[in-house]
């Protein structure tokens, strides 16, 4: 396989021809903020804070869904993308219910992490103050609508890792949310092998752990990374 | 079926036509005003009055001018006849108005501007042949144009004569048709697909429709001889499920075509197979964007997908896939059988042929018109159109729908044609036209076409589900004059942004109606806007602190 060279933020990389910006940045050390990204996983180019911009393209692009080319000039951080990637985060806390003081996740959280790190200490838009419910049906685990950003990273992880197929989106919009089979209770859904490979996945609170309290919900993303280098490169090593 | 077959049948219908031809337009509109019990009494008329020997009923398409319906055509010795507003009890004066009888029914004028300024390539066929009758529109010399394309010409030339003409997408981004073809016809892979594209959204856009429902053999011809130029041995038909008569007289066309031949395996007796499927769509707007339509074809939630990799390279199960709209497959047959150079010889220098769009709104003509590419909108709007009825003032023709923009009667005379509508922050879209007079109020406008995309986002992306919503609410707060200075800036702040970094065109474009209309009608904002009690500092930052 060919390899091609890049430069990132005024950096000389090279990576495999195929490789994702995303990957290629990993590789060389340069941090680009991602929230539907997950190891292991193939990746949807959905929550967009991984954009970059790409010179010659008129267009922002996501680092996770574009592969690199030969000669490709890429900036991960500029004013503008830090306006984005803090509107981004802003529109997320505005649209369902984070409340980092009673959460689960609260110093574990990657939208929490991320939060951090882009700067967002206020958010200017108007909360709206949706009415999730909370399913608690199955005997093991948890899922608070209300903490849910929609990244899609449990679905992916049922259906290709796990290969249940049990988690799926429903409605449109920002009425969307994930359900367990055809939208029964977690708890009814037929499908669902209690592998506990989703609660491992989410980035925020909204898959827990049952039992788990305010700030109490570790993930072990290793899990997920160990199981997807077994199958896909035969090697039976923990990453972390 | 060979060439010959193909003109006997064609002989032996017209050979078998009677004189006097009354076509009653069975289109979804004039349907809804019982068309169906119209024809049926014209028949049961023409017998009573004993001119059934003379006179055929026949069922059309759409003839165009939908305001006025239902419309009932005659041709009589090369005459042409139209009545208008007909009611199922008009049916005994309308035959013996044939006979010279007296009829109270209004008379419309073949001759109005409506109708002369009109040029049909994609309508031609529209409300003159019988859209359930195959032999209809091989008589008018349907299918010739797929017959020549499979004996005389290779794929690449078929390619060349599309290139050629200069066609581009009529779905709304207008990518030159015959680099689209190339592409898909170079990609590597043995099994391609071609995808038409029927899933018309646009609020008041109904060109698809009609064409459907008109004329669909002139869409399966085209999309049979793209099928043979890119290679591609099926095709699927993505059609809304709002469009129940398009999808049943599609069903009947290609179980005609396949009966006869004319799709299947070994076409016009030649190797070449195409088969062709419909897909009925489930209600959702953004399967129109080619992706979530893929998607929705394949059996998945319809949700677009960041490209590239484009479906010409990675489509339907990851085979290359050629996908255009509709109306751009309708265009084919006509390019194939008067060649790319004559099309080309229409329209402006970067936009050829002619393009339907659905005339609607504060006009006092409202309908389906195809045009020459660079007409100016003035004549669309004022001449063909009629202008504002009730003595009001045009102000703003929205194009596009909520994809497009609006444009201020100051701008009448752009032509409409690709680059000059973008110019004005507008698309040409589909071909929705909706016309607002002096009383619309714009800043509502913005909001009904936000209110549209933000139930319409999938979901999927942050900045199209979040920002449409916040950008509505923004909206409804400026229309309830509750808003300052500072919201109007953070809508604008978030148009930029959804704009720049959504997925895919839903999200892209959601924030043209606000954008447009801030840059003609800015005035119709401000004067909802309170005083801000906190200064005007904008975007909610703090005040600088006095050291």
């Amino acid at each position: 396989m060919a390899a091609k060279t890049l430069t990132i933020d005024g950096k000389q990389i090279s990576a495999e021809e195929g490789a994702t910006v995303l990957q290629a940045a990993t590789e060389a050390g340069i941090v680009i903020p991602t929230l539907c990204h997950l190891e292991g996983v193939y990746d949807v180019g959905a929550c967009r804070l991984c954009i970059v911009e790409v010179t010659g393209t008129p267009k922002l692009l996501p680092a996770c869904t574009t592969k690199v080319a030969e000669g490709m000039e890429i900036k991960t951080d500029s004013e503008r993308l830090r306006k984005y990637r803090r509107m981004i985060l802003e529109l997320l806390f505005a649209e369902r219910n984070h409340v980092c003081a009673v959460c689960v996740s609260n110093g574990h959280c990657e939208l929490q992490t991320l939060a951090y790190s882009q700067g967002l200490d206020h958010v200017r838009y108007e909360y709206t103050f949706p009415k999730w419910k909370v399913d608690t049906t199955h005997n093991l685990f948890g899922m608070d609508h209300n903490r849910c950003v929609l990244c899609s990273r449990c679905v992916r992880v049922c259906w290709h890792i796990e290969g249940a197929g049990t988690k799926n989106v429903s409605g449109r919009g920002g009425k969307s949310q994930i359900i367990t089979d055809l939208n029964q209770p977690w708890g009814e859904a037929e499908s669902c092998t209690s592998c506990g490979k989703c609660v491992q996945s989410c980035p925020t609170g909204a898959l827990f752990h049952k039992g788990s309290t305010v700030g109490e919900m570790e993930r072990d993303r290793g899990k997920l990374e160990f199981i997807v280098t077994a199958r896909e490169k035969k090697q039976w090593i923990a990453t972390d | 079926m060979q060439l010959d077959d193909l003109n006997a049948i064609a002989e032996k219908h017209r050979s078998s036509r009677k004189k006097i031809i009354v076509r009653t337009c069975m289109s979804a509109g004039c349907m809804s005003s019982q068309a169906d019990v119209i024809k049926k009494n014209l028949e049961a008329e023409a017998k009573a009055q004993g001119l059934d020997a003379d006179v055929e009923v026949r069922r059309v398409g759409c003839m165009g001018f939908c305001g006025q319906g239902p419309l009932v055509g005659v041709d009589e010795n090369g005459q042409h006849g139209l009545w208008e507003f007909v009611k199922p009890e008009d049916a005994p004066a309308i035959i013996a108005a044939l006979k010279g009888g007296e009829c109270k029914v209004q008379r419309g004028d073949p001759k109005h501007p409506f109708f002369a300024k009109q040029m049909h390539i994609v309508r031609a066929n529209g409300g003159i042949i019988d859209p359930e009758r195959i032999e209809d529109y091989i008589a008018i010399g349907g299918y010739k144009a797929l017959h020549h394309s499979l004996t005389e010409l290779q794929p690449a030339q078929v390619v060349e004569e599309i290139t050629k003409s200069g066609l581009r997408g009529r779905g709304g981004a207008g990518f030159p048709t015959g680099l689209k073809w190339g592409t898909v016809a170079k990609s590597p892979g043995a099994k391609k697909y071609i995808v038409c594209n029927g899933d018309e959204g646009d609020p008041g856009a109904f060109m698809d429709r009609s064409v459907l429902e008109s004329d669909p053999h002139l869409v399966l011809e085209g999309m049979a001889i793209a099928a043979y130029a890119v290679g591609a041995d099926q095709g699927y038909l993505y059609v809304r499920a709002e469009y129940p008569l398009a999808i049943s007289r599609l069903q009947i066309a290609i179980k005609q075509a396949k009966q006869l031949g004319l799709l299947g395996a070994g076409v016009f007796e030649t190797p070449f197979n195409f088969n062709v499927d419909i897909r009925i769509g489930a209600g959702a707007f953004v399967c129109g964007e080619e992706t979530a339509l893929m998607a929705s074809v394949e059996g998945k939630r319809g949700t677009p997908r960041p490209r590239p990799p484009f479906p010409a390279a990675s489509g339907l199960w990851g085979c290359p896939t050629l996908i255009n709209n509709v109306e751009t497959f309708a265009n084919i047959s006509a390019i194939i059988n008067r060649g790319g150079a004559w099309y080309a010889g229409i329209g402006t220098e970067k936009s050829k042929g002619t393009k339907v769009f659905a005339l609607t709104g504060k006009i006092k003509n409202n309908g389906l018109i195809e045009v020459p590419m660079g007409i100016p909108l003035r004549q669309i709007v004022m001449e063909m159109g009629g202008g504002a009825p009730d003595g009001r003032q045009v102000k703003s023709v929205q194009t596009g729908g909520p994809s497009g923009g609006c444009i201020p009667a100051d701008y009448l005379d752009t032509p409409v044609d690709y680059e000059s509508l973008t110019k004005l922050g507008s698309i040409m879209g589909s071909g929705g036209m909706v016309v607002m007079d002096d009383s619309t109020n714009m800043v509502e406008i913005a909001k009904f076409y936000m209110e549209f995309c933000m139930e319409e986002s999938c979901g999927k992306c942050i900045p199209c589900r979040a920002g449409t919503v916040q950008m509505f609410n923004l909206l409804e707060k400026i229309t309830q004059r509750k808003a300052t200075a500072r919201d109007l800036a953070k809508l604008e702040e978030l148009c930029d942004m959804v704009k720049n970094t959504s997925l895919c065109g839903l999200g892209q474009t959601a924030p043209n109606p606000v954008v447009s209309t801030l840059k003609f009608f800015r005035k119709e904002y401000e004067e909802l806007l309170q005083p801000d009690p906190f200064g005007p500092h904008s975007n909610g930052a703090a005040k600088p602190q006095a050291k």
